[in-house]
């Protein structure tokens, strides 16, 4: 278990493969600070690890893991500079990231639509 | 007693009815996915508002519009008068750069980011406007509808510009908008009224966005 979790967490594990199960949304947008992330960077070209953290109003630890599991599912994009001598973590969502988001929000529209229509 | 019938025991019971009615309905999806869907939006909103606005920056600026005012109030000439305040109107923009990076520095912001754009793109115009028609009215000789222009116009600028921004800023838009048409149907007061728009009313804002946006 531990095992897998590892390779999971490692930076090479393989990319996050979203449901094609037209039933369920992608699990890894939906969780809640994944979903204000994508939703804060498809407004932007790049944001800032500071920006996302007073958007969304919670913890770097939380955005540091969040923003690892997208990282890994190649939704976004992470590039580390300095910035006067000060270490600065900016990120982009990437035309997967995007991709994933549309889909995202055509499930959440559809599920309306066909609750509605009922 | 077995499983099933402890179950429906529970289930049924009218204490817990409501929340089985909640787990399955198809209402509670619908409206799941559209508190989703608002949660994006108003993320997008957010992530779309520019907060690097110097409050600091409007407080100084209302510093030395003050005492451009008094120092024009003095001049016996217009064009003596003029020349005062296009001299603040360029120590008032150096002011205003120099804080807008040192907040975005210091807030750890992207400077030039899209509502950053955004907020320019909206705020030079009118500001553009201002300039070329205090050319043509200088020229005119209807100099004493200066003043009424510059806060009529800046007031547009901060008005259009503030919608990508704090509500703090397009209430001050609103603010130099009507200070701005008195003095235009009051020209005698344009001095008067450019010291209370640009000197106090930067101060008043400037110090509310410090207080609650961070400087």
């Amino acid at each position: 278990m531990a095992k897998a979790n590892a390779a999971r967490n490692s930076p090479g594990a393989a990319p996050h493969v979203p449901s094609r199960n037209a039933e369920q949304p992608d699990r890894l947008i939906h969780e809640h600070v994944r979903l204000g992330m994508m939703s804060a960077l498809a407004a932007n070209d790049a944001l800032t690890f500071v920006d996302i953290r007073n958007i969304l109003q919670t913890t770097d630890g939380n955005i540091s893991v969040h923003a690892r599991k997208l990282e890994q599912a190649g939704y976004i994009r992470c590039t580390k500079s300095f910035q006067d001598r000060v270490p600065r973590t900016e990120f982009a969502l990437t035309a997967a990231g995007r991709r994933a988001l549309n889909r995202y929000l055509d499930h959440m529209e559809a599920l309306i639509r066909a609750v509605r229509d009922r | 007693m077995n499983c099933s019938a402890s179950r429906h025991k529970v289930l049924d019971a009218a204490e817990y009815r409501h929340y089985s009615e909640a787990v399955i309905t198809p209402v509670s999806l619908e409206s799941r996915a559209a508190e989703n869907l608002r949660y994006i939006r108003e993320t997008i909103e957010r992530a779309n508002t520019f907060t690097a606005v110097p409050g600091w920056g409007g407080l100084w600026m209302g510093v030395t519009s003050i005492a451009a005012g008094v120092l024009a109030s003095r001049q016996a000439d217009f064009s003596g008068w003029l020349l005062i305040w296009l001299a603040e109107a360029s120590v008032a923009l150096t002011i205003g750069i120099v804080a807008l990076r040192l907040k975005a520095r210091a807030t750890g912001q992207v400077l030039w980011s899209r509502p950053a754009r955004k907020f320019a793109l909206a705020f030079a115009p009118p500001v553009a406007a201002a300039g070329v028609l205090t050319v043509a009215l200088w020229r005119a000789g209807a100099g004493a509808v200066i003043p009424g222009t510059w806060l009529a116009l800046y007031g547009v600028a901060v008005m259009g510009a503030g919608a990508f921004s704090v509500p703090a800023v397009p209430t001050m838009g609103v603010g130099f908008l009507v200070l701005g048409c008195i003095a235009l149907l009051l020209p005698s007061f344009g001095n008067l009224a450019l010291i209370c728009g640009f000197g106090v009313m930067h101060i008043v804002f400037g110090l509310i966005i410090t207080r609650r946006h961070g400087g």
